[in-house]
């Protein structure tokens, strides 16, 4: 009894900090840990009966190791050859039937879960439907229902079902948004994937690719902006609204012919390269760098990270299929007006 | 066999590197597929170093992206294909045809073969470092970005026609040793006698018979889709990149417990030797092995839980996946159980075998985690699966490889390894390992994807990252401790007793270290489980021989294998290089042209050729001679 | 070893391929491969079923495939499997000329066989524009049918090396295992080809 208790003592410190680690650990935009919708939430759960079914499986396993090696080990002067023991068709059907039940306990929310995640939303009328494009390195978030396309910053209502139509334009990608809930692959036409997300409160989380795609893949991001309805319905008139373009009639024609051409401001412009309506507004710049208004440490002003980005895109996202703005015959000091045009664009929200 | 006509023959022998070209000995194969493996799991490992040092603060730039792309494809597919498969075979090679009584395997030359396709295979692959560039795709190679359009240099063609000529070579050993432990055991050894290495080795030969061909077909696609402008995974002419994920997966988890398997097996035979006991439960673990064999061609598509093939398929792919849960925990606890009331020695093959119960205990649960679909959504394609096949493969077989390299080192070469030098390989490196992977865990619950060449600062993952850089090196410290002490081991002089660790169980510690070239004198007579310990129970000192000495007919050496696997080699760089556009018209001519392809496989072909018209009598060692030996 | 003294006077048993261990190793390592064969195909055919319908625009099975000349060589190809069972009886009767004779008619089938199949593939690339690039169809179909092609090629070479051995070496303990694993072969391409033409052809005509 008294050896019990001492093995439990030894074990709740460690048990203890697991549960800080669980409870505690990574960013709360970030880490599958710290959930922030209803879908994370559930896969955590799964998550947190898994690990605890193992725990107590390594529990027994390390402990009947820790006490056979100290017990058992050969001491000086003993020649007799132990018994040699065959087997023990109790103790084999103990440990097949055991590890038989645990596994049970962890199938069976595991398939409820599964048919759970796996519910088509699509056609759900209360759900709000993002088709998401990947490409070779952003991503492109389409709202066949409120005529938007934008890119790396997908805008969504807190609350609500947000169904996600996934597919790729080039190679495999993978959708991930680890605090809403897990990833699901951006296939070809073919093989389209969808899946569910909700955002339980407003805040911007991040998002990223999570299947190899090229020399960027891990500078493949996005954030997701959850807000609340009113605040969805202004970015979504904002965002409709007139394109502005630069004031300088001159660079705002270079602008048009050169960068309009893959990709757009407002009504106007291609669908190649990501959408650039109200990049003033956003958080990063191709995703790597950091805009101020993230607030995040190491953050830069939107109009240097655009300097940087225009001046030399290879070096910030190697394999990118941008032209370098000075090879299209922009000078630096057109780059620092292009790039102050779309650091002021922002989208009233 | 003992052809009339066949010590008439005076046969040609080799010395020096000829006869390590020519050898048809399975123990030198064995050797030589150590000396291979070894050299390839060296430079997987240096592509380990790198990346890690790459990863050990954020926004690092010691390589660049592509140059890291490179680095983790080639470190994947080296260490699976050309690292420990071959070691793999190593063992099998120099262990089962002598647990279970035999002269030889049953194709000595087809064993020699299997090795040669196998190496310049390896080699080709590696070539891709210093011809424009290492295949980047990923060891998985997934479509489309391992087709042309996404892939421009040749090197996904290295790594599907590298594949190819080594899988060959896998493939001939798988034949080999189900042909030779189904016809070579000695009179008594049943299938039920087997030591469990030899019933290991069986099983993961049946696996790598019925999961290799699968891997070949997948990459014959691929290299027709890159070089013949074929569409199976072209989606604008019909072409299915999910297709590529199954044919992978189809091969690719079966090829995880080829590799699990034979380290199940080697600890299997270290655990009993220094408890002194016999394996607790002997026919559940082969019953268990079988199991997980059969199951692991179930389980495939657990790896595309996220490709989107629908709730049912998961969710039936998710139960599979977890049963196999049950036959690894029988073999666990059998483990235990086969040390609990034993004598348990602490020597470095044996720390390396009880480090592996926990390990891969470790590395054993985390895969029932990922089996479960909605869960595995988290955790895929994130550092957490990275931890986890870690666990299983470097803690699991890495480990279990260094148990039977400790173990079966004095009967391969006739020298112990040192023991003080082995146990710090084993602390250092077990200590590295779990540094590098345990914290590697979190980083993939905390949000980091793998397969990534850098990271934002700010994120939760730096301390990880250079903890998990921290234990890399020492796992790199640990592997040259190792190295050491075979440079130090090979100094010593050769000749151990035949049982040098004094509690050997089964039949290749009844023959001297290393063994004479004919392995037994005399076929033993086997009497039961663990043949030899049995006879030294029964106070023998020898086995009971099953015949009377009599002249041993040997397989004569021979160069044919090493031509048909260079031709291989030829060929497939003819082919490789055949849509490529040169600028000298010479070269254009040959490769463009299919010449340089022709020329290799017609040095293969002829080389099957004068293998099949000129017949192979072998030769003889005659009565007097193994006497003669039996008394120097 | 003496295990089969009492064939030292060069007396073949019934069954030559299996007096020795060497020839039984060889025996069941060909069946071995054979499994790993099966394997082979069987992705192929996995493949091909994936992506028949895969037409691109290009000409489907239907339009494509002409039974006549595939029933042809049908025909011929198991023709050829059952002369190389008389190959084999004779041979366990030891009877070596019509052992030889056998393996030549084998062999011509063999050829013609490919004949057909030389002639169909050109037919298609020639005047239906219908070639390895044209669609995934296109690229499974050749390369399933190709393979097998190639199969049957080796076959024909490899047992015409054997016939050429028999008429210098006679039959043997060496060359009786040989002869009985290229008959095993053959049976098994035989029965791959049984495959294709119900799977690409039959299935391909009906839709």
């Amino acid at each position: 009894m008294m050896k019990r208790w001492q093995a439990v003592k030894r074990l709740l410190p460690l048990l203890a900090m697991f549960a800080l680690v669980l409870s505690g650990c990574g960013r709360e935009d970030l880490s599958v840990l710290r959930p922030q919708g209803p879908v994370a939430q559930g896969q955590l759960d799964l998550i947190k009966l898994a690990i605890s079914i193992m725990i107590v499986v390594m529990v027994v396993v390390f402990g009947i190791a820790a006490y056979v090696l100290v017990k058992f080990r050969k001491k000086k002067g003993q020649d007799k050859i132990p018994e040699q023991v065959e087997g023990n068709h109790k103790l084999e059907i103990i440990w097949t039937a055991i590890p038989l039940l645990l596994v049970l306990v962890l199938a069976i929310p595991t398939i409820q879960k599964v048919f759970a995640y796996g519910e088509n939303d699509w056609n759900n009328p209360d759900a709000v439907k993002v088709e998401v494009t990947s490409h070779q390195f952003w991503w492109e978030f389409n709202y066949p229902d409120y005529g938007v396309k934008t890119a790396q910053e997908l805008v969504i209502p807190v609350g609500k079902k947000i169904a996600f139509q996934l597919k790729t334009n080039d190679v495999l990608h993978s959708f991930w948004v680890p605090s809403l809930g897990g990833k699901m692959d951006t296939n070809t036409e073919g093989s389209v994937n969808y899946m569910t997300l909700i955002a339980d409160k407003a805040d911007t989380y991040i998002g990223k690719c999570a299947e190899l795609c090229g020399p960027s893949h891990g500078f493949m991001e996005f954030r997701v902006k959850a807000v609340d309805d009113a605040t969805f319905d202004n970015w979504v008139a904002a965002f409709k609204a007139p394109a502005v373009l630069p004031e300088d009639p001159a660079l705002a024609e270079k602008f048009k012919t050169n960068c309009l051409s893959c990709h757009a401001v407002g009504d106007q412009g291609g669908s190649m390269g990501p959408n650039l309506t109200g990049m003033g507004s956003r958080e990063t710049v191709a995703s790597i760098l950091l805009n101020d208004i993230s607030g995040e440490p190491g953050s830069k002003p939107t109009k240097d990270n655009l300097v940087e980005w225009l001046s030399e895109p290879q070096a910030v996202k190697p394999g990118n299929t941008m032209p370098n703005p000075k090879d299209l015959g922009f000078t630096d000091q057109e780059i620092e007006q292009i790039a102050d045009y779309l650091a002021n664009y922002k989208l009233d929200y | 066999m003992a052809h009339a006509h066949a010590h008439s023959h005076s046969v040609k022998r080799y010395s020096g590197l000829m006869d390590w070209l020519t050898t048809v000995d399975h123990k030198k194969i064995g050797i030589l597929y150590l000396i291979a493996g070894g050299l390839f799991f060296g430079i997987g490992g240096i592509e380990a170093i790198l990346i890690r040092l790459q990863l050990i603060k954020p926004m690092n730039d010691l390589v660049s992206a592509q140059v890291f792309n490179e680095l983790i494809t080639m470190h994947g597919t080296t260490m699976i294909f050309l690292g420990v498969m071959p070691v793999i075979f190593a063992l099998m090679n120099a262990v089962v045809p002598l647990q279970i009584g035999a002269r030889d395997v049953a194709f000595p030359f087809l064993n020699s073969l299997g090795f040669w396709t196998f190496l310049f295979g390896g080699l080709l692959l590696n070539l891709s470092w210093i011809m424009g560039g290492a295949p980047d795709a990923g060891w998985t190679s997934y479509t489309p970005l391992s087709t042309t359009e996404y892939s421009s240099t040749h090197g996904v063609d290295f790594y599907t026609i590298g594949l190819q000529i080594a899988g060959l070579g896998t493939l001939i050993g798988g034949i080999n040793f189900l042909a030779t432990i189904i016809t070579m055991r000695a009179p008594g050894m049943s299938f039920m006698r087997m030591p469990m290495f030899t019933w290991t080795s069986f099983i993961t030969s049946a696996m790598i018979l019925f999961a290799f061909p699968a891997i070949t077909v997948g990459l014959v696609l691929l290299s027709f889709d890159r070089l013949l402008g074929a569409n199976f995974f072209d989606v604008a002419a019909g072409g299915s990149p999910v297709l590529w994920q199954h044919i992978f997966w189809i091969f690719g988890h079966p090829e995880v417990y080829i590799l699990i398997l034979p380290a199940f097996g080697i600890i299997s035979e270290v655990i009993p030797t220094f408890s002194r006991k016999r394996l607790f439960g002997y026919s559940s673990m082969v019953f268990a092995t079988i199991l997980i064999a059969f199951l692991g061609f179930m389980v495939w598509a657990h790896h595309m839980f996220t490709t989107g093939l629908g709730p049912v398929a998961n969710a039936l792919f998710a139960i599979a996946t977890m049963l196999i849960a049950v036959p690894t925990g029988i073999k666990i606890f059998n483990w235990l159980f086969t040390m609990w009331g034993g004598q348990i020695r602490f020597t470095s093959a044996n720390l390396f075998a009880i480090g592996f119960v926990p390990t891969f205990v470790m590395g054993g649960v985390t895969g029932v985690m990922l089996a479960s679909a909605p869960a595995d959504f988290q955790f895929h394609d994130t550092y957490f699966v990275v931890a986890h096949f870690h666990y299983v493969i470097v803690g699991g077989l890495v480990f279990g490889l260094f148990s039977g390299l400790h173990y079966w080192w004095p009967k391969m070469f006739g020298r112990m390894l040192n023991e003080p030098l082995g146990k710090w390989t084993f602390w250092t490196f077990a200590i590295g390992f779990h540094l590098t992977f345990f914290v590697q865990h979190f980083l993939g619950l905390l949000g980091m994807q793998r397969r990534i060449v850098s990271y934002l600062p700010n994120q939760n993952f730096d301390t990880l990252n250079f903890i998990s850089t921290i234990g890399a090196i020492l796992m790199g410290v640990g592997v040259l401790l190792f190295l050491a002490n075979v440079v130090v081991t090979a100094r010593k002089p050769s000749g151990v007793a035949n049982d040098p660790w004094e509690d050997g169980r089964t039949l290749e510690w009844s023959i001297p270290s290393p063994p004479p070239e004919y392995n037994f004198k005399q076929i033993p007579l086997v009497r039961g489980l663990d043949a030899f310990w049995k006879e030294k129970m029964a106070g023998n000192k020898e086995m009971t021989p099953s015949e009377p000495l009599g002249p041993i007919h040997m397989p004569s050496p021979s160069i044919l294998p090493f031509v048909m696997s260079l031709g291989l080699f030829i060929a497939g760089l003819g082919f490789m290089f055949s849509t490529e556009e040169f600028s000298n018209s010479f070269m254009s001519l040959i490769f463009n042209k299919y010449i340089v392809m022709i020329v290799g496989l017609v040095i293969t072909f002829a080389a099957m050729i004068a293998r099949s018209v000129f017949d192979d009598h072998g030769y003889h060692i005659e009565t007097e001679e193994l006497e003669g030996e039996g008394k120097a | 070893m003496s295990a089969h003294a009492e064939h030292v006077n060069g007396e073949l048993p019934h069954e030559p391929e299996k007096a020795t261990l060497e020839g039984r190793n060889k025996v069941l390592g060909f069946w071995l491969f054979l499994g790993g064969e099966a394997v082979l195909f069987g992705t192929l055919f996995a493949t091909f079923l994936a992506l028949r319908h895969q037409n691109n625009e290009g000409p489907t099975a239907a339009e494509l495939f002409s039974l006549p000349i595939t029933a042809a060589a049908t025909l011929i190809l198991l023709v050829s499997s059952l002369t190389s069972v008389f190959a084999i009886q004779a041979m366990h009767r030891h009877n070596l000329e019509k052992l030889k004779l056998w393996l030549i008619v084998t062999v011509v089938l063999g050829l013609g066989f490919l004949g057909l199949e030389i002639y169909e593939f050109y037919e298609y690339v020639a005047h239906e524009s219908f070639d390895m690039k044209t669609s995934a169809f296109s690229s499974s179909f050749y390369t399933l049918v190709g393979f097998h092609g190639a199969h049957v090629a080796f076959g024909v070479v490899w047992i015409s090396l054997l016939i050429a051995q028999l008429f210098k070496k006679g039959l043997t303990f060496v060359t009786a295992p040989k002869v009985y694993v290229s008959a095993m072969y053959w049976h098994f391409i035989d029965v791959v080809w049984v495959f294709i033409f119900s799977v690409v052809y039959l299935l391909g005509k009906v839709g």
